[in-house]
């Protein structure tokens, strides 16, 4: 009954969005507010629907119902509970089912706290969302329903893969999902915006929240997908240049561009045109993203799926999409007006170039993640494009936009001042300056790169530091003065502040544990000891365990430094009986910012076992950046500027409707 | 400044950018791909030593060797050539006799593939994507390998305790 239940709320989720898709844009064509306002009904009704149709289905998942042929192909009766309801996006169905949830969560979200937008603006952009939901609806009921039944029920299922059977992926897909579908509302409005052939300031000050928003979520399950592969897989790597990862930054890196540049149409009313396209390049790098992990194109553990029908639907979504979105950008938009000048040396100029190299740098990662897909189809030939491409393209782009970062908040609207700029950040420079020869004298005979990446690193959190030490006067007014300007200055600067100083914390973490990462592999026998990084590993011994539905060989190791016990590490690898497979669980012990790493390979017939041991030295702060990045996000968020919404002419022309209901 | 000379900057700058952007991708382009080939496809090319590719196929049933300190040989067939390989670390958790691997490294000059990494990405169902449809070009390919075991429950209880090293 659940799964019959669940299906048919399905139903009734695509039929709702059908009426969504066209009674709206029906009623903006004839002005009837009646028609128009029927987006929002639909809106939260379909939430209602796919909440319950999504709600059935984990109640499948935990009570273990095989007869459906999704739980028995990723779940098992003895696993954790956790896993029971994290297994149901940890599949092909139910992660597109997720999908479509979070999207009508979106939609939901517009309708219930859009009231003071223009009525045709929201009928408009809760329409364009529908077009979108009814997609994905159409797809899933089509290609992959999760509902499924099996003729005769068996008794035990078949297993999530194990690993995915891990508390990092409990949370990864579902933050990337906010992600990735919430940059679906900045294009519904950049689509609206179109449709209406109309677009101000108050058009950016809705979509900069919305935006910002997915951008936090899509920041953070990076980070938490990086850090996932980093414990999980067992090599020690945090970033792969894995064509699945690349899915996810590359909306990012265009959304984060779009923040900067909807920054300058809400507050100087100039980039109108390059804001719309960089709304709909984001989403479409999310849409793109999706159709590479979920069309199975791909060799890699993200890609489950390798049903060919499922690929050609995506691809039938993705080119209606893009290709529409696009098509309507290159019939409309210049019909927008243009508005606010700028000289080249100014706020604006800086965001600008942000938004030139950030897309830039987007294109490079898109070249590299597409050709290889693109020559395999045209020649036959197969090639991989790895890490060295992007350290080749990628890298170089962002050596000048992070120099440039720091100089950004310091000029002014409209005409700034560079060389006054230079010297405000006098500080940082000389500290960076400092850092590097301290670096350099450190290692000397090391790498001669990375001291001089550290020192941009520095540079770059200096300078942040430096725009809020100029803002608040420090040490040149007494400091209870600069204390109280600091309450006083807006959240969203200091937001500013702690998202690029992040910058610079992830970009230390990543030289840092690139360059004086040292690792020791070997095969050791119980009582034998590895040292590493002034670190001391004795294998005390191996035991045997059972767990609920894997066995597993837990391995003890006792850390000495300079004669003194540290602590004990048991890294251990797992054998998952129902699928035969088995995964390393690595063992991390943490010192400051630093990590030791233990992982286990093989046991040999004598009883000796292979070790891999890694000293990463400051890598964690490669994920507190991006932490730091989202709760900057988080702070301008809260900003009551965001908070007001439209401005006064719109609210009231709203009201008016409204009120003529 | 005008309006028009402002936007020229902009439009200047942007293509400058952009050149250099491209000339980036196209070297690295040139540079840094790896090319990938099975044993058979590497006896046609006659590729020399020292270059660097991806060699994919099916480990050859018995012939693991482990050596002294993690140093292990074996041997990669596609069902027309087999090419020996010999890699020095620890194997991924995927990694077995008789399935499919791809291994990236360079051959030395005794014609023995020299890996640097070897990737098993996949699981007792799924073949390396490269792997099976070089195998299926060559004709070697046996219906059994890449498949999923259908969704009968009888399936689900294929022999796994062998796995178990």
């Amino acid at each position: 009954m659940i799964a019959e239940s669940g299906h048919y709320a399905l139903v009734l989720a695509l039929a709702l969005a059908l009426i969504q898709s066209i009674v709206p844009i029906v009623g903006a064509r004839w002005r009837d507010a009646a028609l128009m306002n029927v987006a929002r009904s639909t809106a939260l009704a379909q939430l209602l629907f796919v909440a319950a149709s999504f709600a059935a289905l984990v109640t499948l998942h935990v009570t273990s119902d095989f007869s459906v042929a999704n739980v028995f192909e990723n779940s098992h009766s003895l696993k954790p509970l956790l896993y029971k309801i994290t297994g149901v996006w940890g599949n092909h169905e139910g992660s597109m089912l997720l999908w479509v949830s979070i999207l009508a969560l979106f939609g939901g979200l517009v309708a219930a706290f859009g009231n003071n937008l223009p009525l045709s603006l929201r009928a408009h952009v809760l329409a364009v969302q529908a077009w979108v939901a009814s997609a994905f609806y159409l797809f899933i009921l089509i290609t992959s329903n999760p509902f499924l039944r099996i003729a005769n029920p068996p008794i035990e299922g078949r297993d999530l893969n194990p690993v995915l059977q891990d508390i990092g992926l409990a949370v990864h897909p579902p933050m990337l999902y906010l992600g990735y579908v919430g940059f679906s509302i900045s294009f519904s409005f950049a689509v609206a915006a179109l449709l209406e052939g109309r677009i101000d300031a108050a058009w950016a000050r809705w979509v900069r929240p919305w935006t910002l928003m997915a951008w936090i979520f899509l920041t953070l399950g990076i980070a938490m997908g990086s850090y996932w592969a980093y414990y999980e897989l067992g090599w020690g790597g945090w970033w792969f240049w894995d064509p699945v990862e690349n899915a996810s930054l590359m909306p990012w890196l265009a959304g984060t561009a779009l923040l900067h540049s909807a920054l300058v149409m809400e507050k100087r009313n100039a980039l109108k045109v390059w804001t719309v396209l960089l709304s709909i390049l984001t989403f479409s790098l999310s849409l793109l993203g999706t159709f590479l992990v979920r069309s199975g194109v791909l060799t890699s553990v993200h890609a489950f799926a390798t049903d060919p029908t499922r690929g050609v639907f995506i691809l039938l979504i993705l080119f209606v999409f893009i290709g529409g979105s696009l098509s309507l950008y290159a019939w409309r938009a210049p019909a927008l007006k243009q508005g606010g000048l700028f000289a080249p040396i100014s706020r604006e100029g800086a965001l600008v170039l942000n938004n030139l190299l950030l897309t830039t740098a987007c294109a490079t990662v898109f070249i590299g993640t597409l050709y290889p897909l693109a020559l395999e189809v045209l020649t036959g030939e197969k090639i991989s494009v790895g890490a060295p491409f992007f350290n080749f393209t990628f890298a170089p782009l962002f050596v000048p936009l992070l120099l440039a970062v720091p100089f950004g908040p310091l000029l002014a609207w409209k005409r700034g001042d560079l060389l006054g700029a230079a010297q405000r950040l006098m500080v940082a420079g000389i500290v960076a300056l400092v850092a590097i020869a301290v670096v350099f004298a450190w290692t000397y005979g090391g790498a001669t790169l990375a001291p001089l990446a550290i020192g941009l690193a520095v540079f770059v959190i200096m300078g942040a530091l430096c725009d809020l030490a100029e803002r608040i006067a420090l040490f040149r007014i007494p400091l209870s003065l600069s204390l109280r300007r600091a309450r006083g200055l807006p959240r969203a600067t200091w937001g500013t502040v702690f998202a690029h100083a992040g910058l610079g914390v992830a970009l230390i973490g990543i030289v840092c544990e690139t360059t004086w990462n040292s690792e020791y592999i070997g095969s050791m026998k119980p009582d034998d000891v590895a040292k590493l990084a002034g670190y001391e590993l004795r294998l005390d011994g191996l035991n045997p365990r059972q767990g609920p539905n894997f066995r597993e060989m837990v391995a003890q190791f006792t850390v000495t430094r300079d004669g003194e016990k540290v602590s004990v590490m048991t890294p251990s690898k797992r054998n998952f009986t129902t699928r035969g497979a088995s995964t390393t669980e690595a063992a991390l012990l943490t010192r400051g910012a630093s990590q030791l790493y233990i992982s286990l390979g093989d046991t040999s017939a004598d009883g000796a076992i292979a070790v891999r041991i890694y000293h990463k030295p400051l890598v964690l702060m490669i994920w507190w950046g991006p932490v730091l990045m989202a709760f900057g996000g988080m702070l301008s968020l809260s900003d009551r500027r965001l908070r007001v919404g439209a401005p006064k002419p719109a609210k009231a022309a709203a009201r008016a409707l409204q009120a003529a209901e | 400044m005008t309006r028009k000379q402002r936007r020229l900057t902009l439009i200047g700058c942007a293509l400058v950018v952009l050149a250099i952007a491209a000339g980036l991708v196209l070297n690295a382009l040139r540079d840094s791909i790896v090319f990938f080939s099975t044993p058979s496809m590497v006896a046609e090319k006659h590729l020399g030593p020292g270059k660097r590719f991806r060699l994919g196929g099916l480990v050859e049933q018995g012939s693991l060797k482990r050596g002294d300190n993690l140093a292990v040989t074996f041997t990669v067939g596609d069902g027309g050539a087999t090419l020996p390989v010999a890699y020095k670390g620890i194997l991924p958790d995927l990694f077995r006799e008789g399935q499919g691997v791809v291994a990236e490294g360079a051959l030395d000059a005794d014609g023995v593939f020299r890996a640097d990494t070897v990737l098993a990405k996949h699981d007792e169902t799924y073949m390396p994507k490269d792997v099976a449809d070089a195998l299926k070009k060559q004709g070697h390919w046996k219906d059994d390998y890449g498949a999923k075991p259908n969704s009968m429950p009888s399936a689900s209880a294929a022999p796994t305790q062998g796995a178990m090293r």
